[in-house]
């Protein structure tokens, strides 16, 4: 059973369109890594420089944020659900 | 006393109002506008020529505490005028959070229910502030971002559509009109008629629209630059990043006489110099419109360059705008800004 990674729109040019994807890996940065080799492109979007989650990016794991967890290193187990989230709306 | 009146906006435009602030006024919208410029001189000594100044509109003076005051009481008082809204209806519209807080500020001065669809990512502040004001919101999907709430909207609006007066911030040209009436006129009576850029970041497009048709129709060599997230994955909230979005109605980019993209980092960063540096806390859309003002500048010998500080920082404190910025060090603040900046004329 693999993890589902839920997209939002403006990274869903990198899986064709789809709102939800399968990945692999016993972390977060596992399943990043996992990610980019079925979706490149995805890596740079959710990371900076220094491989850090980008100030704006929230990750979630089954609901709770990955800053209040083990960051990167927090663990990851089949049957979990990530959602990636923009810190942003819009609309001036 | 210098008081202004909310019911002749066209009037305002045409006569080239006083820049006189109001000392006492009869109604909270007639405290909208009129905000000051503020010379950001600090920040750009020694980086861009000293015959290029660069000003920014504060419009977190607005009561409601955006720019968005300004479309709001446009959209809504145009509403009223038409027929459109009338007593017994509902407000409803879908909005990032600063359009929400001014609906529900005029809407609450006026007297009518507001409902507003806002993705649920929104920061707290920002949903307390709405709810402070009377007004109902209405959660959408945060991984639709504006796209989500724009989408719900539409289907409660088509539902029920007597019920509402929807002011469509996106499609409504009194959005940008408000500008062309008000914010125009100011900028060219603050600046004497001096200005040779205006730029402003995009989310509706409204400040840029309606400030550049008026100010181009007073000297049409003024440069109107738009300012937008580098990507559509971007952390500036309230842009839009029009490529990758619906386009809103309002937006007409043959208008514009370039685009600068902001990345979401340098954004947040220019906020944190803001602060530290210049003694204004803002939030991230004014660190993209000054970032790319300064770009601008460096490829001009002179010229005034007026942007807009779309609003003060108190409604971010709370969201990913200031994680890491204890990270960051204001001793080296000027070496990174040149980074930031460009190398365009020596």
């Amino acid at each position: 059973m693999a993890i589902s990674v839920r997209v939002p729109t403006p990274l869903r040019r990198f899986t064709g369109g789809k709102d939800e994807v399968p990945a692999e890996g016993a972390s977060l940065r596992a399943i990043i890594d996992n990610l980019e080799t079925r979706h490149p492109g995805l890596r740079e979007r959710m990371l900076d420089d220094k491989g850090e989650i980008r100030r704006f990016v929230n990750i979630y794991i089954n609901g709770d944020d990955v800053r209040f967890l083990d960051q990167l290193n927090s663990k990851v187990k089949d049957g979990d659900e990530i959602s990636i989230v923009p810190a942003i709306a819009g609309g001036n | 006393m210098a008081t202004r009146s909310q019911s002749s906006p066209q009037s305002r435009a045409e006569t080239e109002p006083e820049f006189v602030p109001v000392e006492r006024a009869p109604n909270v919208l007639d405290l909208i506008g009129n905000t000051p410029l503020l010379e950001i001189t600090k920040l750009t000594e020694g980086i861009v020529a000293p015959a290029v100044r660069i000003f920014a509109k504060l419009e977190g003076f607005n009561p409601g505490g955006s720019v968005k005051d300004r479309a709001a009481r446009s959209m809504i008082l145009r509403g009223i005028e038409r027929g459109a809204l009338t007593p017994g209806k509902v407000i409803l519209d879908s909005t990032s959070g600063n359009t929400g807080i001014a609906l529900a500020m005029v809407g609450a001065a006026l007297g009518y229910p507001v409902e507003l669809v806002m993705a649920s990512n929104v920061s707290r502040e920002r949903k307390r502030i709405i709810e402070a004001y009377g007004a109902k919101i209405i959660l959408s999907d945060p991984m639709e971002q504006s796209d989500g709430a724009i989408r719900l909207c539409r289907k409660i609006y088509a539902e029920n559509p007597d019920r509402y007066f929807k002011p469509d911030q996106y499609n409504n040209e009194a959005n940008s009109l408000a500008h062309f009436e008000t914010t125009g006129p100011e900028i060219w009576h603050q600046t004497e008629g001096r200005v040779t850029h205006f730029i402003a970041a995009i989310g509706t497009s409204g400040t840029v629209m309606g400030t550049g048709r008026f100010l181009k129709s007073k000297n049409r060599e003024i440069k109107v630059i738009a300012v937008e997230p580098d990507d559509p994955m971007h952390g500036l909230e309230g842009l839009k990043h029009m490529a990758s979005s619906i386009v809103p109605g309002i937006y007409h980019e043959n208008e514009l006489d370039s685009k600068i993209p902001i990345a979401t980092e340098d954004a947040y960063e220019m906020v944190y110099m803001l602060g530290q540096i210049e003694g204004m806390v803002v939030g991230q859309s004014s660190g993209a419109a000054l970032l790319a003002s300064m770009r601008l500048a460096r490829t001009l010998r002179e010229g005034t360059i007026v942007t807009v500080f779309p609003d003060f920082g108190d409604k971010y404190l709370s969201t990913n705008l200031w994680i890491g910025w204890q990270e960051w060090r204001q001793e080296q603040w000027r070496e990174r800004l040149k980074k930031m900046v460009g190398k365009v004329i020596e």
